[in-house]
């Protein structure tokens, strides 16, 4: 037994009231509740703006407009503290604007560059259009399976993404994501552990220290029927 | 068309004549309502159709995320008569075209998509009377539509740049702070404080974006540090329509409370166009189905109440309605292009309300519903996995039945009313 095995299972959802634009607060809802089911402790936060960043073994950034996700980057700056966090262990599990955030720059708001949060050597520029559809990624021979809704078209090609796109944009039509040093990050936005129960199992034996026993939900039956789905989806959006 | 010829001149007379061809064609082959494709005919022909419309008419335009088709309604009734309006929902230009040259009268109360919302403004430039009724602003459909705030902000930059804007009422909810930030520029403003129970879009200022605090007290105020705050209301809601000093009960047929604010605004834009809230009520009052929502139908031997919901603000308002009660609930949901092609935003909506009722899965997307409420700790059902439903149920209930746009289509379709 881990020592993470004593304690609760900590997930903090940060700023939400910023970064939830999608129904990205399920991801969080998703990973507490499969913990629970395997009988771990396991407790949900939501992190406000204006508080600091609160102990926690997987945090999660989700995705916004172009304001929040500014107001939020400057936040996190000011906060100073994931980076440490990351080093002592703990994940980063970032969608669509979340993803942007955790690299070196992104483009808002007709083309002007901010600062991310360098965790990742990922940059992002405004893509020639708005890619709006199903994804479909290959992670290590595992399918993903989700929606993407942004402008915006991430590089280098070679920093280690989370999987190729076989369907959809992701960061540059042919990879997507971020699996990098804590960092997990995806363009399939919102909801997408709750699509994807394999994924969240993942983070989940990752954050709590070995992998973990397979359950039986209805989202396995929602998995196989979006898999099917996404295959007819056109390859780019 | 009664409705002066002069102001149509040659031009509109004969796109009108090719709008109704085209229309009665359309609904001839059973093609939709035939409401969209004559309009489109008849703004080619004479592209100044749109404004020609309008003049000299009253006009009412309603539009927000929620309760546009249900306040249409209910602004129709408030004012009486039989005003020129869009009610098969076709809410944007070629809709509101049809809508207003197949109808003689000289009011318009007209549903308006958002996005159209300053295209049909500047439309109906002439109208005699001008009134515009806001309701609020929430996500809905991200696949395909603007982002929340940049809508708040194209509205806002519209009433900025207006021309007269004093000749336009305009009846707000400024309970939303989104809604209050669009119409700060506009000079004649009736602010309404009505029951507005989702803030999700508007947790960060759209001043500033620094956090926006709410006050969920009898008028629901909100501010932000930066000094943007809720105006004063002119109207607001208090177990009934409280204005200019008197308060006017409502008994309204339709459920929920957000029938109630969609009807206190109703109230107040009649009276702005001079309709006095004691002839408007009774007849608000009286409304109890809007296009075969609220009212009782019968599917299969059971019968049920069609409620409709596209996005979480309006699945919010709904999931209160409905949890007073003990008996299953049917969740219909589709991701046409109608629906936006995305249910992420399940998510967003407080499922979890249902805890200790069964809830039916149904539509395309039953299985996303269904993961969603299995999370939520809501006894779930697929009605696929039943070839009997709704058979078995408890019968001489009345089912609630919430489904987004295609499939509360479908569930009207369907069934029938009784």
């Amino acid at each position: 037994m881990g020592e993470k095995e004593q304690g609760v299972l900590k997930i903090a959802v940060i700023y939400p009231e910023l970064l939830g634009t999608y129904g990205d607060g399920g991801n969080g809802l998703v990973l507490v509740e499969r913990a629970r089911l395997r009988g771990y402790e396991a407790e949900l936060t939501s992190v406000a703006i204006d508080e600091p960043l609160p102990d926690a073994q997987i945090y999660l950034l989700g995705g916004g407009e172009d304001g929040p996700q500014r107001r939020a980057t400057e936040a996190l700056h000011t906060d100073r503290s994931i980076a440490h966090r990351l080093n002592d262990g703990a994940l980063l599990f970032a969608v669509c604007a979340g993803l942007q955030i955790v690299g070196i720059s992104f483009a808002v708001e007709g083309g002007s560059r901010h600062s991310g949060l360098g965790l990742v050597p990922l940059e992002t520029v405004r893509g020639e259009k708005r890619r709006v559809g199903e994804i479909l990624v290959d992670v290590d021979g595992r399918d993903l399976v989700g929606f993407e809704n942004h402008a915006g078209h991430t590089y280098p090609h070679d920093a280690e993404p989370l999987g190729l796109v076989k369907r959809g944009y992701g960061n540059d039509g042919v990879v997507d994501g971020v699996y990098q040093g804590g960092v997990i990050g995806t363009y399939a936005h919102g909801p997408v552990l709750a699509m994807n129960p394999w994924l969240a199992d993942e983070l989940l034996g990752h954050a709590i220290g070995h992998l973990l026993e397979e359950i039986d939900t209805p989202a396995d039956r929602l998995y196989e029927a979006r898999r099917k789905a996404v295959r007819h989806s056109p390859r780019t959006p | 068309m009664s409705k002066s010829p002069s102001a149509l001149g040659m031009r509109g007379r004969i796109a009108v004549r090719a709008l109704r061809v085209v229309n009665a064609t359309s609904r001839g082959l059973g093609r939709g309502s035939g409401t969209v494709a004559g309009g489109r005919v008849a703004m080619k022909i004479d592209e100044d159709l749109f404004r020609k419309l309008f003049v000299g008419r009253t006009v009412i335009l309603v539009s927000g995320t929620n309760g546009k088709t249900t306040t249409t309604a209910l602004v129709r009734a408030a004012i009486g008569g039989d005003p020129a309006s869009n009610l098969t929902g076709s809410n944007m230009a070629a809709g509101i075209v049809a809508a207003l040259s197949t109808s003689t009268s000289s009011t318009c109360v007209i549903e308006v998509d958002e996005p159209w919302l300053p295209t049909v403004m500047n439309a109906a430039r002439d109208a005699a009377r001008r009134a515009v009724v806001l309701l609020n602003l929430s996500r809905d459909q991200l696949d395909r539509a603007s982002e929340v705030r940049q809508l708040a902000q194209r509205w806002r930059d519209h009433f900025s740049s207006l021309e007269n804007s004093a000749e336009w009422d305009v009846i707000a909810n400024v309970n939303d702070p989104l809604v209050a930030y669009a119409v700060q520029p506009a000079a004649k403003v009736t602010a309404c404080a009505l029951p507005t129970p989702w803030h999700g879009d508007a947790i960060s200022c759209p001043h500033c974006t620094k956090p926006i605090h709410f006050d969920e007290g009898l008028f629901g105020s909100w501010w932000c540090d930066c000094g943007f705050r809720a105006p004063h209301p002119d109207v607001f809601f208090d177990d009934g329509v409280r204005m200019d000093g008197v308060t006017y009960p409502l008994s309204l047929q339709l459920p929920g409370s957000f029938n109630a604010a969609n009807a206190a605004a109703a109230v107040a834009a009649a009276q702005r166009i001079g309709v006095p809230p004691v002839d408007s009520i009774p007849r608000v009052n009286a409304v109890e189905d809007v296009a075969g929502r609220f009212g009782e139908r019968m599917w299969k031997e059971q019968k049920f109440r069609l409620l409709l919901a596209k996005n979480p603000a309006g699945l919010a308002a709904l999931i209160s309605t409905v949890s007073e009660g003990s008996s299953p609930v049917v969740v219909s949901i589709n991701a046409n292009v109608a629906d936006g092609r995305d249910p992420s935003w399940l998510y967003d909506a407080p499922f979890e309300r249902l805890r200790g009722r069964t809830v039916w899965c149904d539509g395309t997307r039953a299985l996303d519903l269904m993961t969603r409420l299995f999370y939520a700790g809501v006894d779930v059902r697929l009605t696929d996995d039943d070839p009997l439903f709704p058979r078995g149920l408890p019968s001489g209930e009345i089912m609630d039945v919430i489904g987004n746009y295609t499939a509360f289509a479908q569930w009207v379709k369907k069934s029938k009313a009784c």
